[in-house]
């Protein structure tokens, strides 16, 4: 074994271009456990740490973009106008995972119980890739997630890190465990409404093969919205029955499967739950006033 | 490959399995035994240490990656042979039993005080909630917690 250790993207890309077989490492929170159970053996590493501009973020044309390299205890610290991927972030974990583990590394490793990727999925996010030969490219999350631990993720390419178009309106992360800590969800959910375009959008984490949208109840409850006039006026209540049916909905959308940390009756049960209070949530964070 | 770190103040170099963890570096390269192995996937917080100033589980770090960089152990709280005043709250509110949590619930305690001298309840257990104990059932580290926040804030 051999680790690769670039100071900047453009030695980075250069290396990860001559040996394409090299696993690229940063926060090592998934690759080290491997590599300590002896169930990893790459090659070779690339310790991509070092490269600084993976670790940056910037607004621009109305678009957030952000590093493959940046930590959730970075973001915590200093995204506070992003809620749910604040949410998302502090519930990654603990304090050292925070620390060290990145938004590339749940790109990468393309588990569907990555905390951050239900959010990327809500924003409707692409995933900016790089390599020596092609340059850079970018696709929609869906694009790139190709199914568990897949990713469309080409040989010679690193992650650069993730694009989404900023939208005003509420919204939330929530996920299920049997803990505050160190808890690979159960079942996660991200929903954010978009004022702007009058859309609520709502992924799934923990529930399918990968992060899942549900669509149909994105578009019930949208319509319900229209129709009773909520879009323009936050004070007009949403039924229950309503709130009841985008729950059933969010729920049908969910295809999961029983292990050892539940059962998929029980996730779809925490999918219909979830769904409920994060429309109610972000509901009534509509309905406060600006000036709060 | 030959790995050169800065443990608690002092440049160390030894030659290492590419794929070797920080933590293995320091126990079986170093000789530092303070920080413990027990998990290695980053779930009990025993080999936690610093990185250039970041508490992170060493069991989760490349020894390669600390490669010119500057880690601290629990073995750097200690001064002229005395216990530092985290170590010395611990022993005095029966905060260890076993004590093979104990160095990784100290170095995360100082990491807590040093950002947040007077934490709440609520803080001190989130921040540390990625450390395990089996014996304590953590009542009496929390009240560790604030003890030594309590002296270490009066500054004695």
């Amino acid at each position: 074994m051999e680790v690769l250790l670039p100071h900047s993207l453009d030695e980075a890309l250069t290396m990860k271009a001559e040996r394409p077989e090299a696993t690229p490492i940063a926060g090592g929170t998934d690759l080290m456990v491997d590599l300590n159970f002896g169930r990893r053996r790459p090659v070779a590493l690339i310790d991509l740490t070092r490269v600084t501009e993976l670790a940056s973020r910037r607004e621009e044309n109305g678009h957030v973009f952000l590093g493959s390299g940046l930590t959730y205890a970075t973001i915590v610290r200093e995204m506070p106008a992003f809620k749910p991927l604040v949410q998302a972030s502090r519930s990654v974990g603990s304090p050292q995972i925070r620390n060290r583990g990145t938004v590339g590394g749940n790109l990468g490793t393309a588990s569907p119980a990555g905390d951050a990727l239900p959010v990327l999925a809500a924003y409707d996010a692409e995933v900016v890739l790089g390599s020596r030969a092609h340059g850079e490219r970018s696709m929609p999350w869906h694009a790139f997630l190709t199914g568990p631990k897949k990713t469309a993720l080409a040989a010679d390419e690193l992650i650069l890190g993730v694009r989404w178009p900023r939208r005003r309106g509420s919204g939330s992360f929530s996920k299920i465990g049997t803990r505050n800590a160190m808890v690979i969800a159960v079942a996660g959910l991200c929903l954010v409404i978009d004022e702007e375009n009058g859309r609520v959008k709502v992924a799934l984490g923990s529930v399918g093969p990968t992060i899942l949208r549900a669509t149909d109840a994105e578009q019930q409850i949208a319509a319900a919205m229209a129709s009773s006039g909520a879009w323009q006026d936050p004070s007009i209540t949403i039924a229950d029955q309503v709130v009841d049916e985008f729950g059933e909905l969010v729920a049908a959308a969910a295809k999961p499967l029983d292990d050892v940390r539940g059962t998929a009756a029980y996730r779809r049960h925490g999918c219909r739950v979830l769904a409920r209070r994060a429309l109610s949530w972000a509901l009534n964070e509509r309905r406060l006033p600006a000036w709060l | 490959m030959v790995v050169r770190i800065k443990v608690n103040d002092d440049w160390r170099e030894a030659e290492a399995w590419p794929g070797a963890s920080l933590l293995t570096f320091l126990r079986d390269r170093l000789g530092l035994y303070g920080s413990k192995n027990a998990c290695e996937q980053g779930e009990c917080g025993s080999c936690s240490v610093w990185l250039d100033g970041t508490l992170v589980c060493s069991c989760l770090v490349l020894a390669a990656q600390a490669h010119e960089r500057e880690v601290r152990t629990v073995e750097g709280l200690m001064a002229d042979e005395r216990l530092h005043p985290i170590q010395e709250a611990f022993v005095e509110a029966g905060a260890v039993q076993c004590g093979f949590c104990t160095p990784g619930f100290v170095v995360a305690v100082a990491d807590l005080l040093e950002k947040d001298p007077r934490p709440s309840p609520a803080t001190m257990r989130e921040a540390l909630s990625g450390n395990l104990c089996r014996c304590t059932g953590y009542q009496k580290i929390l009240d560790a917690v604030s003890l030594a926040a309590s002296r270490m804030a009066d500054g004695k």
